[in-house]
């Protein structure tokens, strides 16, 4: 930038909200209408007198109307009052805090721009962007055959959905299946992932509304499965394992006893969590009532997951779009209606028993064969082939140069992550590259709907109320 | 005739298609909003996402696709309206769906796709300062410049990136009162 720093520029305020709704492209009436004074003013002169509402980072104005009247109309129901009160009070009674972007308990970088009136919040507006790395950009300079290794940074929580989901739309185009061992493997890993991610999550919201113990016993648990994935994959996280064609490697021998050796830890665990808080006073102090979210808003904003699950949508993207072969195993899909912090909390206890009760019968069940496919035009051939056979020599040195070709067409694919509804729109034009990679992340949709969340509700329950929504930066920022 | 075709029909100039077998909605851009509206009514009430894709040389340039999705019974349909590169300006559907809002900012920040309506238009991901739109196919990927002793054009003392050492890590003119407007005439 060749401006030097202590001058401000660019669109600090957001575009004035035009009655009627005049599009904002409207030559002439956009430029003016984001301009502000503040724009001009250089630190060290003399400041403009009106100051209020900004900072260096932007916008600072908050939309009173943001979506409640849309909500309204839309669902035809009463879900009002999420950024109004009644009495309006003067200026010398609200305050803005900023929480974030280095706020421990946000997980990550998400700033909150919260509007407090005493201890109620009013309104919130989530600012996010601090973990862009673009992403989607970089899914265009890699061929198909790398694109895990990228995805699998998005949410890295639950990496192996990521891959999984890359890997389900690359192989749509492609038009190509995967043996049966291949996806039970994919089913197992990622309801192992599912189980691993709840926990982490369960320990560190645990810590944020003060159950310290649990924290340790998360962690603990948790490590159970981690050490089955270095096992099976060589890294903890980031793993790169499932990729179009099928995984990178069998399972390790002995997998079985690993798996009823975490089957048991983390059952025997989760009966210590649940005693530890579901009955502790404080802790159904602090949850109960908390962060509700209506079905409507569930529907409007576009949230899936448990947070949907908790608050009566019983959509789970494994039951209502089946991948994987995933519709052979018994599972429930947990419901809850209360919508509060302690609901999010059953359905993510329950979701880790049904995770493991796919885990166990995929143990019981798991197919003979192939965990890739033979399309030697899409995955390598194995290596002792290379010394033999001239073709394999050749298909091996394209696939790891150019990457293979994949037909022109686009496709949305969806699994269900940890997180929610994790959804991956690919477009290829005919190349070894995708042409587009746009993901859909849940933690997106989430955040989005921490304003309707946090609305009237008290500061202290921010904390609890975020952390329950599972937002992860790395999903949302890309 | 089934609800896709049901809520095409009653939107001017919409075309239903199968895209691997997956039922989509082809719709002018003028009729997104019509058609969005007309497939929640139809029972596709779940907003999912909205996203852009450049096509940089096909016209129109540009694709706003948007995914809904039905509960009951469980089905998808995707409309995508074609958005052109000199013009690149489309209805809100924010007034349809409100969860649209924060994946407009993203389209908007990223492909530059003003969303006529929207009630916040501002840049999501990236500083407010930021010129230019990344994602358009004609947007370089960026690199770190490596500075060698001796290479022709660097001078000691001068920083990375400093103007004049043909090392910019952003390409474009000087961010100016509008800059993105001043960019998407400048690809």
């Amino acid at each position: 930038m060749s401006n030097p720093p202590d001058v401000v520029t660019g669109d600090l305020e957001a575009p004035a909200r035009t009655q009627g709704g005049a599009p904002l492209g409207e030559p002439g009436a956009a430029p003016s209408a984001r301009r502000t004074v503040h724009d001009l003013w250089v630190s060290g002169t003399e400041a403009p007198s009106d100051m209020r509402g900004f900072t260096d980072e932007g916008a600072q104005e908050m939309l009173a109307d943001e979506s409640a009247a849309v909500l309204a109309a839309q669902t035809g129901t009463v879900v009002v009052d999420d950024y109004l009160s009644d009495t309006t009070p003067s200026g010398d009674d609200i305050q803005i805090l900023n929480m974030g972007p280095q706020h421990p308990a946000t997980h990550g970088v998400l700033r909150l721009h919260i509007e407090l009136d005493g201890e109620t919040i009013r309104r919130v507006k989530p600012i996010i962007g601090y973990l862009h790395t673009g992403m989607e950009k970089t899914a265009e300079t890699l061929s198909f055959m790398q694109g895990p290794t990228n995805v699998t940074r998005m949410d890295y929580l639950s990496p192996l959905h990521n891959e999984l989901c890359f890997s389900l739309a690359t192989e749509h185009l492609l038009g190509i299946g995967v043996p049966e061992r291949a996806s039970a493997i994919r089913v197992l890993m990622t309801e192992l992932n599912r189980v691993a991610s709840h926990l982490l999550w369960s320990a560190t919201t645990g810590l944020d509304i003060g159950a310290l113990s649990m924290m340790i016993y998360g962690w603990r648990e948790r490590e159970l499965v981690l050490e089955f994935f270095e096992k099976t994959t060589g890294l903890r996280m980031n793993h790169n394992y499932i990729r179009p064609g099928g995984v990178a490697a069998d399972l390790p021998d002995g997998w079985e006893v690993d798996v009823d050796g975490i089957i048991a830890g983390v059952l025997r665990g989760l009966v210590d969590y649940e005693s530890l808080l579901l009955d502790n006073p404080i802790f159904l102090e602090r949850t109960k009532g908390v962060g509700v979210l209506a079905p409507e808003e569930i529907r409007a904003y576009g949230v899936t997951g448990p947070l949907a699950r908790a608050s009566g949508i019983g959509y789970d993207v494994r039951k209502a779009f089946p991948y994987s072969g995933i519709e052979q195993y018994d599972f429930d899909v947990p419901v809850f209606t209360g919508g509060d912090v302690y609901d999010r909390f059953l359905v993510r206890f329950e979701e880790i028993r049904q995770s493991l009760r796919i885990v166990k019968q995929v143990r019981d069940t798991m197919p003979r064969g192939d965990y890739r496919t033979d399309d030697r035009k899409v995955t390598p051939p194995p290596r002792a082939r290379i010394d033999q056979s001239m073709e394999a020599l050749i298909h091996h040195f394209k696939i790891f140069t150019e990457g293979f070709k994949v037909p022109a067409g686009e496709t949305y694919q969806a699994v269900e992550s940890a997180r929610g509804e994790l959804g991956m729109y690919l477009v290829s034009n005919g190349g070894h590259k995708p042409w587009r990679l746009h993901v859909r992340g849940p933690s997106f949709a989430h955040v989005q709907v921490l304003p309707a969340m946090l609305a009237d509700s008290l500061i202290a329950d921010t904390i609890a109320a975020l952390a329950s929504a599972d937002t992860l930066m790395g999903d949302v920022d890309r | 005739m089934n609800r896709i075709e049901a809520i095409a029909a009653g939107v001017p100039g919409a075309a239903v298609e199968d895209s691997l077998g997956q039922a989509v909605i082809r719709v002018t851009p003028e009729a997104l909003v019509a058609a969005a509206s007309a497939a929640r009514d139809a029972g596709f009430d779940f907003f999912v996402d909205l996203c852009a894709v450049d096509h940089l040389t096909r016209d129109p340039r540009f694709d706003v696709v948007v995914n809904l999705l039905s509960l009951e019974p469980p089905e998808r349909v995707r409309l995508i309206a074609g958005v052109p590169g000199d013009d690149a300006t489309i209805a809100s559907i924010t007034g349809v769906f409100a969860g649209a809002d924060f994946y407009e900012r993203e389209a908007f920040d990223l492909f530059g796709i003003e969303f006529g309506g929207h009630p916040d238009l501002t840049r999501i991901l990236l500083p407010d300062e930021w010129v230019g739109h990344p994602l358009r196919k004609d947007a370089p990927v960026g690199s770190v410049p490596v500075q060698f002793k001796g290479s022709a054009d660097w001078t000691p003392g001068t920083s990375v990136g400093a103007p004049g050492t043909g090392h910019q890590l952003m390409a474009g003119p000087v961010p100016s009162a509008d800059p993105f407007k001043e960019a998407n005439q400048a690809t």
